[in-house]
């Protein structure tokens, strides 16, 4: 008991240490395994997510390189660039915390409430995050614009208006995008504190207030960073909603100078610069979290339901307030975006639902090449393949799409034609681009797994295919069910590298352009409704064959 | 990379049993079912006994890169303010046509581009939001702030450069204090046309920095006479879209006869009601009723290539810093 209750209280376990304190640890381990659980492997083994790293880093480094060489060369950045650069790195920050802090009372009143339709709720407040980034867009204007529902109302109480436009809308549509990524991410981490912790919390008679400092703070030690991390790259890359919302040039991110540079000077070296400049904040980021991350060490659990003790009192209405304001900023936009658009959908062209299935079609074979990869991937960094696999894993977050799509069609011209490329090209992209997101999910299993699991199927000698088929895939399927949707949906609404390649079989985002190219704004947004629903539905079938 | 071309193979079109196949590059608009595209591709496989195929994207930079290995036999779509670079590309071939007697506003005397449509810049409004719209730009910065405008930024977007460049016309070296005057007005900056135009239209902004046509697609689509497009004195800035054959094509009887088919009648009818914009060369009398009802302004400004180049960067400078504050 004494052991059991060590691995519950000391904040910062040695790893070692935690592994000799459990109870499923054989003890005829021979001494070569005991090794491995002490660290990294020293011998170097070739394992798949190496060659999946190496392949994204030649990828996107490659890329950059081609594009930097077919202009002979990097350019000079200028004066706004180094502004952009500095609000680029302020929003993504203030966004980024916005978001982790929001998202923790929320997490928390999910994990330990239980009320009808939370599983439901929970899917659907991870909707905003997979919403193709105009729909979005629409929805926060028509919730928070000058005519929205916000204004409406506080017109109507005699208050000063707000405004959506510059920098607080920037702000105000990165933490609705995000906050349902940080929800679910802390929830995870929730739901990976073993049910027996929290059983032998209430044998011991832990308050509340004991409860969060034994178990929670450490969790959300080892898994804020992370969010925060993940957020603030996501923030770092945004392009459509500084544009859209910014108010003016003053809200210009780095994203959209590379785009600029590329679309308005034709400097391909200048975009090369500033593609270098955000990996550069990529790397940095990723270190610093590194640096911060501390691994929570709970240790192996037999699987029953985690349920946190709901405790009562004021704690229950700020757990019932937390969910409430959660679900009216998330889901308000949605509804009043489905409202606008769904008369319009039964009258839809037949060019758009043909859109449509190839959308689906390619978002399905994304998310397919996603989850392969990042299973590889986890799975290395579980087994202590360095930290470069891992940065190999997050660059795809930062690398510019654009910069990416150029590279990729400078390198592949003389093979093919951009229209044969374009389809495929996209696809990879996408996996690419969902791979940081589904990592962030899967490596905390991944270790888990290996810390908790590792010893015993060496001791078995369970390896390859069985491996994988045995104890992998179904420890793994509910973080490698929520990666594949979130690829499928990701890619569902992704319009970026299609455009440079756009061929005659444009996707469902693309044919939404269109529409508001032809002055067909009602039609598109029923166009928005299917994409919208769509990319819900494709992440719903993952994340339940997940469970 | 097998699983990426299944599904790749299985949306992939038909092809089309065709030797001759006439490559198109075009902006994305132009080739979906509501642009132009579908009725031109129509209108020319009909006389070419060939393949029209139209490749879509952005064209002058994709054709920058492609250089002369590129598969393009005409780029269509290119705007009259980045003619300079696409010049300079050395790229395109004469268009060997007659460009006296357009219908334009401005004389036309290129060689190489050939407008196929033309509209100027506008600022579009609501009657039933805005009842009484500023009468001329003077009046459009001494508005209070509160009349809000949406217009798009100039290094994504061929009209917010467009826009650059007409203010830049209208007040000379005047230009940053129209500037710091309308920058209170602007809600927001979009990327592209369309973003700026859906605000708009839900009622976000006052005023839309659009085309003199736009209108026209509200009474001819919708029935609805309430979107106007505020004329103003001081002039109003051309923009023409412009076809170009590719000097390396591997089809210059095809490209050609492309070329000579963009200024007949036939090609220009299917201009207005299919890009909302007016025809380059077509009589007055052949337009759609909705056109010719159009209020026009009375002056078209327009500066030359070389021109708009030299001005491009220091009106985008003075630009940025009426916004930076």
């Amino acid at each position: 008991m004494a052991a059991r209750l060590r691995g519950v209280t000391v904040d910062r376990p040695q790893s070692a240490n935690a592994a000799s304190l459990r109870h499923d640890v054989p003890s005829a381990a021979s001494p070569a395994d005991t090794d491995a659980l002490r660290g990294p492997r020293r011998r170097f083994v070739v394992l798949p997510g190496h060659l999946v790293a190496a392949l994204l880093a030649a990828a996107i480094l490659g890329t950059l390189a081609a594009v930097a060489w077919a202009v002979g060369g990097l350019s000079a950045l200028t004066e706004w660039d180094w502004r952009a650069l500095r609000f680029t790195l302020w929003q993504a920050a203030l966004s980024a915390t916005l978001s982790a802090l929001l998202a923790v009372p929320v997490a928390r009143a999910l994990a330990r409430r239980r009320f009808p339709g939370r599983g439901l709720l929970v899917t659907l407040l991870g909707a905003p995050f997979i919403l193709p980034v105009i729909v979005a867009i629409m929805g926060l204007i028509a919730i928070f614009g000058r005519n929205g529902f916000v204004n409406d109302s506080l017109r109507g109480l005699g208050l000063p208006e707000m405004s959506v436009y510059g920098w607080q809308g920037v702000i105000l549509a990165h933490v609705f995008f995000n906050l349902p990524l940080s929800v679910r991410l802390i929830l995870q981490g929730w739901q990976a504190i073993p049910a027996e912790r929290f059983r032998l919390a209430a044998s011991l008679d832990f308050a509340p207030r004991d409860i969060a400092r034994h178990l929670e703070r450490p969790m959300l030690r080892s898994v804020l960073p992370g969010v925060w991390l993940a957020v603030f790259l996501v923030c770092l890359t945004s392009f459509t909603v500084a544009l859209a919302l910014g108010g003016g040039p003053g809200a210009t991110t780095v994203e959209l100078a590379i785009y600029q540079a590329f679309r308005f000077d034709f400097d391909l070296g200048r975009a090369a610069t500033l593609g270098l400049v955000q990996i550069a904040l990529c790397v940095g980021a990723l270190l610093l979290a590194r640096w911060i991350a501390v691994p929570a060490g709970f240790g192996a659990g037999m699987d029953g339901p985690a349920l946190p003790p709901a405790p009562g009192g004021w704690r229950k209405g700020g757990d019932a307030l937390a969910i409430a304001a959660a679900a009216a900023f998330l889901l308000t936009p949605l509804l009043s975006v489905t409202a606008a658009g769904l008369p319009r959908l039964v009258v839809l062209p037949g060019e758009v639902w043909t859109a449509a299935l190839r959308s689906v079609i390619m978002a399905v074979t994304s998310a397919t090449l996603a989850v392969a990869a990042c299973l590889a991937l986890a799975l290395a960094i579980a087994r202590g393949a360095g930290r470069w696999v891992e940065a190999a894993g997050m660059l795809p977050l930062v690398a510019s799409p654009l910069v990416l799509g150029t590279g990729l069609f400078i390198l592949l011209r003389d093979m093919a034609t951009p229209q044969q490329m374009a389809l495929p090209v996209t696809v990879a992209v996408n996996a690419a681009m969902a791979l940081p997101f589904g990592l962030r999910a899967l490596i905390p299993a991944a270790q888990a797994l290996q810390a908790d699991y590792g010893q015993l199927a060496a001791s078995l000698d369970l390896r390859g295919l069985a491996r994988l088929r045995l104890l992998v895939l179904p420890r793994l399927a509910r973080p490698l069910g929520f990666a594949g949707g979130l690829a499928a949906a990701l890619a569902m609404g992704d319009l970026g590298v299609i455009t440079l390649f756009a061929s005659d079989q444009p996707t469902l985002p693309l044919k939404l352009y269109q529409l508001m190219n032809s002055y067909r704004m009602a039609d598109a947004s029923a166009a928005a409704v299917l994409l919208m629903t769509l990319s819900f539905a494709l992440f719903w079938i993952f994340d339940r064959g997940g469970r | 990379m097998k699983i990426v071309l299944i599904p790749a193979l299985l949306l992939a079109s038909p092809a089309l049993a065709q030797d001759r196949v006439l490559t198109v590059y075009a902006s994305d608009y132009v080739a979906s079912e509501w642009g132009p595209g579908p009725r031109i591709e129509k209108g020319f496989e009909a006389i070419c006994d060939c393949d029209l195929q139209f490749v879509t994207g952005d064209i002058l930079p994709r054709i920058l890169m492609e250089g002369e290995g590129t598969e393009a036999d005409i780029v269509f779509g290119l705007n009259t303010d980045m003619t300079a670079r696409a010049r300079a590309s050395g790229l395109f071939a004469p268009h060997g046509q007659d460009t006296t007697g357009m219908s334009l506003p401005v004389a036309w005397s290129d060689d190489i581009f050939l407008p196929y449509n033309w509209g100027e810049t506008a600022f579009v409004y609501d009657e039933t939001r805005l009842e009484s719209p500023p009468a001329s730009f003077d009046e459009l910065l001494e508005a209070p702030d509160d009349l809000k405008i949406v217009i798009q930024d100039p290094r994504s977007s061929i009209s917010g450069l467009a826009l650059l460049l007409w203010v830049k016309q209208v007040y000379g070296d005047d230009a940053p204090e129209a500037w710091a005057k309308l920058a209170p007005k602007v809600l927001t900056v979009t990327r592209g046309w369309s973003e700026s135009y859906g605000l708009f239209t839900e009622g976000e902004a006052d005023m839309v920095l659009s085309y003199t046509t736009s209108p026209a697609y509200h009474i001819a689509a919708e029935d609805d006479t309430t979107k106007k497009a505020a004329i103003f004195p001081e002039g109003h800035y051309f923009m023409a879209e412009l076809a170009a054959q590719v000097a390396s094509t591997d089809q210059p009887e095809l490209a050609q006869q492309f070329m000579d088919w963009i200024l007949t009648p036939e090609f220009q009818k299917t201009i207005p009601l299919a890009n909302w914009s007016l025809p380059a060369k077509l009589p007055v009398e052949d337009w759609p009723q909705v056109m010719r009802d159009l209020p026009r302004p009375d002056k078209t400004l327009f500066y030359s290539e070389d021109e708009a180049e030299a001005l491009r960067q220091p009106a985008l400078d003075e630009w940025l810093r009426a916004f930076a504050g």
